[in-house]
């Protein structure tokens, strides 16, 4: 159905502006119940992602983490898999990376190709066991993917320490050689000595691979078949059991390559003791996205901006930069309950009509 | 060995005991037919606000605050729960994501706002409650040392609570009508049952519930308001499951993880333990839960109706 007021886009994608609307409607009203000025403070916040092409690397690099949780987290709810665990794949996945770039001694070309095969295996595997609980013993993967997060979270607590420990500090790893690390020189001088790094192409890549076989190849069409009615697709002769399975091997490798993206591309070692954030932002950027990969890949950017900016915004003003993580989870609640925006939507159209 | 065991049994309860009270608030609501995977958000808005009322009234009400301030994370839980209740029961919005999304504004607002407070984003009260012995009971043999020594006020409030909850569910009519409406909500109308009044309630009392989980941890063994509940409301989501939907079962089950997560903070120092990877000890509750999810599954007691919208045209 099209809007006839902005015509040509998508309902979907209306709805998703509207909570983007909402999310930043309501981080101006927490500014000004705190005191601040909303207007220097989103001044700020943007400036603060945009104003230099260096802060514009910078952006995209923290947009690059989001946009592959945000697709692995897409790609599972295309095929009806809500995975919130998203965080302990990217963690183990960028654990794997990091293990090997610290172990092996070789050629970069070569040892990138390794570090991301073997962040790859460690997020799908990590998603295995949630699907495969799914899938032969009906276990709901909201419960197993949340208690597979706090597995790789302690597994990870006591892994690296006792291997790689790092040089000053018990709580991280070695920081990892040049030539395991996802930057490069090219990209970083052609954005004014940012930390963007391969990590945003892989993501591009990623996005255009994700598409490709959602929308044109039969094993996209029956993960979807499955997501829509699994009992209908079973019907037509679709392996529900193996389907789920897949979806969820494939939204672990995703998350797993965004693990690498976070631990060898924008930092170079891997903190213990925490969950990356990224996991559960992936929710929101896939919802406001739409599941689409497109829309994930302009959600991601736009929350990149939100959490690049809010240094500088905290910098310069008084807003505690947590108005970020604020407005994100205000516009997920709108995005959530889109029937209700629909139907203001609907209302204006009604309204245009003259009804 | 005994000796090890009553030295940490105080410590096993208190860690109980904020996961049992969530779980059960999370018992009223998917009882009812909502699921209520925000139970974390509500713990951590519980904290925030039973911290800032402690804070800012210890210095008048030395004696009352910790009270008042239970008592305003149970306000505040149950105001917040409202935002998924209308989303869940007016919007028919999918309740999983709508849990999500009041995870993450909590995890985000109430730092945001603490913040604007204390600056560092954290908020320490002075004092929590302190540990009491119950006279008579406690010199009891056996049970006593380990019931009945070093407890706080805030436990027997809460397996009162339990007490309460399991004859409210199983023996009044509103817990009928509330067990009714998460196994066949259109039964429950048809009977005349307002699904979306017993709903509502049902999530409201798990806001109140949840928010008191998050300000009894606060009194009891953290101190500290730090943005987060350690990831505890997930952890008391897990045990609704684990324990099959049932007050007792959901009391075995938050005591097993209380009883598991002592077990392995206090390794360090306990020569017996101290042999085992501290890994081992850690992951342990976490797989044990999954072994206990595959094998409940095929006899799951999940209320029938929990995570579907009601929708009154239905049929």
């Amino acid at each position: 159905m099209k809007l006839p007021i902005i015509k040509g886009i998508k309902k979907e994608t209306a709805v998703s502006l509207l909570a983007v609307v909402f999310g930043l409607v309501a981080g101006a009203l927490f500014m000004l119940m705190t005191g601040n000025n909303p207007f220097a403070g989103y001044a700020f916040l943007f400036q603060g992602g945009l104003m230099s092409i260096e802060r514009i690397g910078n952006t995209l690099a923290t947009s690059t983490p989001l946009i592959l949780t945000g697709l692995s987290i897409a790609f599972a709810f295309k095929t009806g898999m809500f995975n919130v665990g998203a965080a302990g794949q990217m963690l183990f996945g960028g654990f794997c990376a990091t293990a090997v770039g610290l172990t092996l001694n070789l050629p970069k070309p070569l040892l990138l190709t390794l570090m991301l095969i073997a962040a790859i295996l460690g997020g799908a595997l990590w998603a295995w066991v949630p699907g495969f609980l799914k899938a032969r013993f009906n276990v709901h993967e909201v419960v197993s993917t949340i208690m597979m997060n706090w597995i790789s979270y302690w597994v990870v607590y006591y892994t690296v320490p006792a291997y790689f420990k790092g040089e000053f500090l018990e709580t991280e790893s070695r920081k990892i050689s040049d030539h395991a690390s996802l930057k490069v020189a090219w990209l970083s001088d052609l954005f004014g000595g940012s930390y963007i790094n391969l990590g945003i192409l892989l993501a591009v890549i990623a996005v255009i691979v994700i598409s490709f076989i959602l929308d044109k190849t039969v094993m996209g069409y029956e993960l979807k078949s499955v997501g829509f009615n699994r009992f209908a697709a079973e019907y037509a002769g679709v392996s529900v059991n193996r389907s789920i399975i897949l979806s969820m091997m494939i939204s672990g490798a995703l998350a797993g390559l965004g693990g690498a993206a976070l631990y060898v591309g924008n930092a170079s070692n891997i903190q213990i003791g925490i969950l990356p954030s990224q996991g559960m932002d992936g929710i929101a950027v896939s919802l406001l996205g739409a599941n689409s990969p497109l829309g994930v890949l302009g959600a991601a950017i736009f929350f990149g901006l939100l959490y690049s900016g809010k240094g500088f915004m905290n910098a310069m003003t008084n807003i505690p930069p947590e108005i970020a993580d604020t407005i994100i989870a205000t516009i997920i609640y709108f995005a959530a309950t889109s029937v209700m925006i629909e139907k203001f939507i609907d209302r204006i159209i009604r309204r245009k009509r003259g009804e | 060995m005994w000796n090890i065991i009553v030295q940490i049994f105080p410590y096993a309860i208190a860690f109980t005991i904020p996961l049992l009270i969530t779980a059960l608030g999370g018992l009223y609501s998917e009882r009812s037919g909502v699921v209520n995977i925000g139970l974390d958000g509500l713990m951590i808005v519980g904290a925030f606000t039973g911290a800032l009322t402690i804070f800012k009234l210890q210095p008048i009400l030395p004696d009352a605050a910790i009270w008042i301030g239970l008592l305003a994370a149970m306000i505040a839980g149950i105001l917040f729960s409202l935002l998924h209740a209308f989303a869940s029961i007016n919007l028919n919005a999918n309740q999983v994501i709508s849990g999500t999304a009041i995870n993450m504004i909590a995890g985000a607002l109430t730092v945001f706002l603490a913040r604007n407070i204390t600056g560092s984003g954290n908020i320490r009260i002075i004092s929590g409650f302190g540990r009491n012995d119950i006279p008579v009971l406690s010199s009891i043999p056996v049970i006593g040392k380990l019931f009945f020594t070093q407890t706080y006020a805030s436990t027997w409030l809460v397996l009162l609570i339990l007490l309460i909850s399991t004859f409210v569910l199983y023996k009044t009519a509103f817990g009928l009508r509330l067990r009714a409406c998460g196994e066949h909500p259109h039964a429950a109308d048809s009977a005349g049952v307002n699904v979306y009044k017993v709903r509502y309630i049902a999530v409201m009392i798990s806001g109140a519930f949840s928010g008191l989980g998050g300000a009894v941890m606060l009194v009891t063994f953290s101190g500290e308001f730090t943005g987060n509940v350690a990831g505890l409301g997930f952890l008391a989501l897990a045990a609704l499951i684990f324990g099959q939907w049932k007050p007792l079962g959901i009391l075995g089950a938050t005591f097993f993880f209380g009883f598991a997560s002592t077990i392995a903070n206090v390794s360090q120092v306990v020569p017996v333990l101290a042999a085992i990877p501290g890994l081992i000890l850690k992951v342990f509750p976490y797989i044990v839960t999954l072994i206990a999810l595959v094998i409940f599954s095929k006899s799951s007691q999940a209320p029938r109706a929990a995570g579907e919208p009601f929708d009154h045209g239905k049929r």
